[in-house]
């Protein structure tokens, strides 16, 4: 794909993912968040990074499906860092707006509250990833350590997906869609693998 | 002292009655205008064309009296926040489901079954049950047990009341409530969520005898819109807001203590007392605070009260029992 385009798709990629954002903010100073204003900034903030995260998620398999779609690539490091920049948010709205920045009671959660230690788990396994994003991170560890260390995504997309089932009260299932998209993305790949692998013996054979 | 005063007027006389019943007839006028491309026509003529209940409204309007138990000194919550956010989950888990799914109801042809401990087993109509009392005007706290709370202006009379014509046996110890449950009805109690239906609920004997337990028939002066429990419902003030079944179709006297639906579903989180109580955290959330329904964002945070603020007329029935133990 050509270089312009790629940079016109990535623009408008930025755009999409200050979408969310950008409502969040017209809202909050309209006043439209409905009833329960902070209970919606928590809800919108985690549920755009977990589809974010799901988006990602998605491109290798995608690529593996047709080569024609290997462009994708070029987008998944930006969706990435979106995934972590809405997990912050997510965060900040339970330190904020739940916790009051009250130490104590975010270290009553962190110790308590089995949901917390969950999605405090699956930012903590974000940072490094974030932390070695740049092209400069990737070169100064090697290919094949970088890979080995965002591997860490899929714990994340894990951790993710049971922070999400144990804040719904027990009974609740409306966590399950994301939980079949994700198991879904992370079954495919050892089988995606087998196949790379037989298609690559059959080319040696030959 | 927040409740026991006598309030010098009816609280529907005092709240923004007139303010949202325009706001309805405007939203129901704007949702005609719209299929008919008829904006730029006269408002208020148009607003009773195109909605007839504004007409029926007059219908649903009760007949209140005041009540030295209604709650002061708190901001109402909003007609359109009681009504727009809430749990039913018969209709569906998001809190906005039931204002979009109740509607068939069938909240007219009612009738409310009395059994079990009983000396006879009764059945009373709706209408029967409308005039058993005078109607009273009850501002009362509604904590949710998911840490949100709201200020209601409900309308009915102490369960008591209700009770003392059921004539229950000395040995009823407890009151079960039971929910409407029909599948045809209620298409969407298992789309999110799996559940034992009926909703039950239960009381034991000297809570529902509690002045305070309200037999609830409306809100804002008028009838219960269907998705708050329509056409009548329980509530519990200090206790958290599930405790309150809506609709209710059953009520049993018992020896002993009912099935509940959420202790059911999880009985380390939902206890069969579940009092409002700030010292005692939900296993995955803090009590020790609720977040205000309709306040800004930043405004919402608030401690929350032993009992719902309730302790003056409810704690003595708790007198030397562990409230850890009996969450």
């Amino acid at each position: 794909m050509k270089r312009s385009r790629i940079v016109l798709l990535k623009t408008v990629v930025w755009i999409g993912c200050l979408l969310p954002l950008a409502s969040l903010v017209q809202r909050a100073v309209t006043n439209t968040l409905g009833p329960d204003p902070t209970a919606e900034i928590a809800s919108v903030t985690g549920l755009t990074a977990l589809w974010m995260l799901v988006a990602t998620l998605s491109v290798s398999p995608l690529r593996a499906i047709s080569p024609r779609l290997s462009w994708l690539i070029q987008l998944r490091r930006l969706i990435g860092l979106f995934v972590f920049f809405y997990a912050t948010l997510h965060m900040l709205t339970w330190l904020g707006l739940y916790a009051g920045f009250d130490l104590n009671t975010v270290k009553t959660d962190i110790l308590k509250r089995r949901f917390i230690i969950m999605g405090v788990t699956t930012y903590l396994l974000l940072l490094p990833l974030t932390a070695t994003s740049t092209t400069w991170a990737i070169r100064k560890m090697g290919g094949k350590n970088w890979n080995r260390l965002h591997m860490l995504i899929y714990v994340a997309a894990l951790t993710a997906m049971v922070h999400y089932w144990w804040k719904v009260k027990t009974g609740v299932i409306s966590p399950a869609p994301y939980t079949v998209v994700v198991l879904l993305l992370l079954g495919v790949r050892p089988v995606l693998a087998g196949a790379r692998k037989r298609k690559a013996r059959a080319a040696v054979a030959a | 002292m927040l409740i026991g005063k006598n309030p010098d007027i009816p609280s529907s006389e005092i709240t923004p009655q007139r303010s949202y019943e325009w706001y309805l007839s405007r939203r129901k006028f704007l949702r005609g205008a719209m299929t008919t491309g008829a904006a730029a026509l006269g408002a208020e003529r148009l607003a009773e064309v195109f909605s007839p209940s504004t007409a029926a409204k007059a219908d649903t309007k009760l007949q209140t009296v005041k009540s030295p138990l209604t709650t002061t000194g708190e901001q109402l919550t909003s007609f359109e926040d009681i009504t727009h956010y809430n749990n039913f989950y018969e209709f569906g888990v998001d809190k906005d489901a039931p204002a979009r799914n109740a509607g068939g109801l069938p909240t007219r042809l009612w009738t409310v079954k009395v059994e079990g401990k009983v000396k006879t087993p009764k059945t009373f109509d709706i209408e029967v049950l409308l005039k058993l009392r005078p109607l009273e005007d009850r501002v009362y706290r509604h904590r949710c047990v998911e840490a949100w709370s709201m200020v209601i202006p409900w309308v009915g009379y102490s369960l008591s009341e209700f009770i003392k014509e059921c004539d229950p046996l000395p040995s009823a110890k407890f009151v079960q409530f039971l929910s409407y449950f029909d599948s045809k009805v209620e298409k969407w109690y298992g789309e999110d969520a799996t559940i034992v239906w009926p909703y039950s609920e239960g009381l034991r004997m000297d809570e529902a005898m509690n002045p305070l337990t309200l037999l609830t028939f409306g809100l804002y002066g008028q009838v219960l819109p269907n998705q708050d429990g329509a056409p009548v419902r329980i509530v519990v003030p200090w206790k958290y807001g599930y405790k309150s079944a809506k609709s209710i179709v059953a009520v049993r006297f018992l020896d002993k203590m009912p099935r509940t639906t959420w202790n059911d579903q999880a009985p380390n989180e939902y206890g069969f007392y579940s009092n409002v109580n700030p010292n005692v955290d939900h296993p995955r959330w803090s009590q020790k605070t609720e977040r205000r329904i309709g306040q800004a964002f930043y405004a919402q945070r608030k401690g929350t009260l032993m009992f719902n603020g309730y302790s003056d007329l409810v704690a003595s029935m708790y007198n030397g029992m562990d409230l850890k133990k009996n969450y």
